[in-house]
């Protein structure tokens, strides 16, 4: 196996000229051989947590930072994390925001329109647990009461850091997934 | 006090003797109280009146006062751009008593009176489409009325059985508390904590 694909971040080299071994590394085995070998879960992760395409799900001011962190300053692109605007086409749904009971059933419909492997961000205390709403007549009291969630991030609202440190947080648990499927 | 906005409040009492209960300047607000049934009449002479020329109903909303036989105000505010004035108008009325809709005569109107039906469940005559506006679909009650819990008596969740999301009566692990005990909505008067055992020891003295 080529260290291209290392398991965890964690044994990630740190940014500087030694990161351009790598790949450097992965050139050179290239032009020796004309192949490279690695396991096809691996590359089926990598591939995976390479480009999480986001199904934007802004329902209060939690999108607001979900948008600074989509902006120049933090520049989600740079994780391959492009927003979609169409769940057939996204791979994990971020849930920015207050999910109220009218949302909900709209909410699970558009879980169910992503295919598989999908995955959920639930953004902010609303969303965690209902948050400031949380004993109010009108809010679901946390959207994981509507959909499995893989990575809560809390806050009120959590800034843009935090949101990209779920993000890599879900990335992160999808490289250590040892089955192709869900 | 805005002496002009005295003579404005004068002007209108004079000018709808029969139909406004009361007028009156707060916080330099000029507020009429009018009749119930002549609410309609009065937005009318507000908009075309040359003095008044309020072209605009910024707002319709209610408001319950649960002590009161009648227990809702209507309150309309309306804006002048022609005067640069505002005006606040207010109508009383009971759970089953339907208030004129103003939708004839101002447009605007037609989702605030939604609005009031839906949280309060105040009653409009003539409304073209009076239906909820604001809550869940289905939903049970008005909300903003006092009597009305806080947490409502639904929750949701989905089943994984049914496929759908599922209405379930409200259960909370902990009820709701509220520490601000010097909240004018939760009751000023109420005992600080603490204070109980003092106070029964000044009573014991008295």
């Amino acid at each position: 196996m080529t260290p291209g694909f290392s398991d965890d971040t964690a044994t990630a080299v740190p940014p500087g000229a030694g990161q351009d071994a790598l790949p450097r590394r992965v050139a050179g085995e290239l032009t020796e051989k004309g192949f490279i070998l690695t396991q096809v879960d691996k590359l089926v992760n990598w591939a995976r947590a390479g480009s999480l395409w986001p199904m934007t799900f802004g329902l209060a001011c939690c999108a607001i930072e979900m948008m600074h962190s989509a902006c120049s300053r933090y520049d989600m692109d740079r994780f391959g994390v492009v927003f979609r605007p169409s769940p057939r086409q996204s791979d994990v749904i971020l849930v920015a925001g207050t999910l109220t009971n009218k949302m909900a059933p709209a909410f699970r419909k558009v879980y169910d329109q992503m295919a598989e492997p999908r995955y959920v961000i639930s953004m902010g205390s609303c969303a965690n647990g209902g948050g400031y709403y949380h004993y109010s007549y009108a809010v679901v009291r946390g959207c994981d009461r509507i959909v499995p969630v893989d990575v809560y991030i809390p806050g009120c609202p959590p800034t843009a850091e935090a949101l990209l440190y779920g993000i890599l947080q879900l990335q992160k648990k999808i490289r250590r997934t040892g089955t192709l499927w869900r | 006090m805005d002496p002009a906005l005295h003579d404005f409040g004068e002007f209108i009492a004079d000018s709808l003797s029969r139909e406004v209960l009361e007028t009156k300047i707060e916080c330099n607000e000029l507020i009429v109280a009018v009749h119930r049934e002549a609410i309609v009449k009065v937005l009318k002479f507000l908009r075309d009146d040359v003095n008044c020329q309020f072209k605009q109903l910024l707002d319709v909303c209610g408001v319950d006062y649960p002590h009161r036989d009648d227990r809702f105000d209507v309150v309309y505010n309306l804006l002048s751009l022609t005067h640069n004035r505002r005006i606040r108008l207010k109508v009383r009325t009971d759970e089953e008593t339907p208030v004129p809709s103003a939708t004839g005569v101002f447009v605007s109107a037609n989702w605030w009176e939604r609005e009031a039906w839906d949280f309060f469940g105040i009653y409009f005559s003539d409304h073209p489409d009076l239906r909820r506006i604001m809550t869940d679909y289905g939903f049970d009650g008005h909300p903003l009325r006092k009597d009305f819990p806080l947490t409502g008596h639904v929750e949701l969740r989905y089943d994984d059985e049914r496929k759908r999301v599922v209405y379930e009566p409200v259960k909370l692990v902990q009820e709701y508390r509220g520490f601000d005990f010097l909240s004018p909505w939760e009751g000023a008067s109420a005992a600080l904590p603490g204070d109980e055992k003092a106070n029964a020891a000044g009573g014991g003295e008295s």
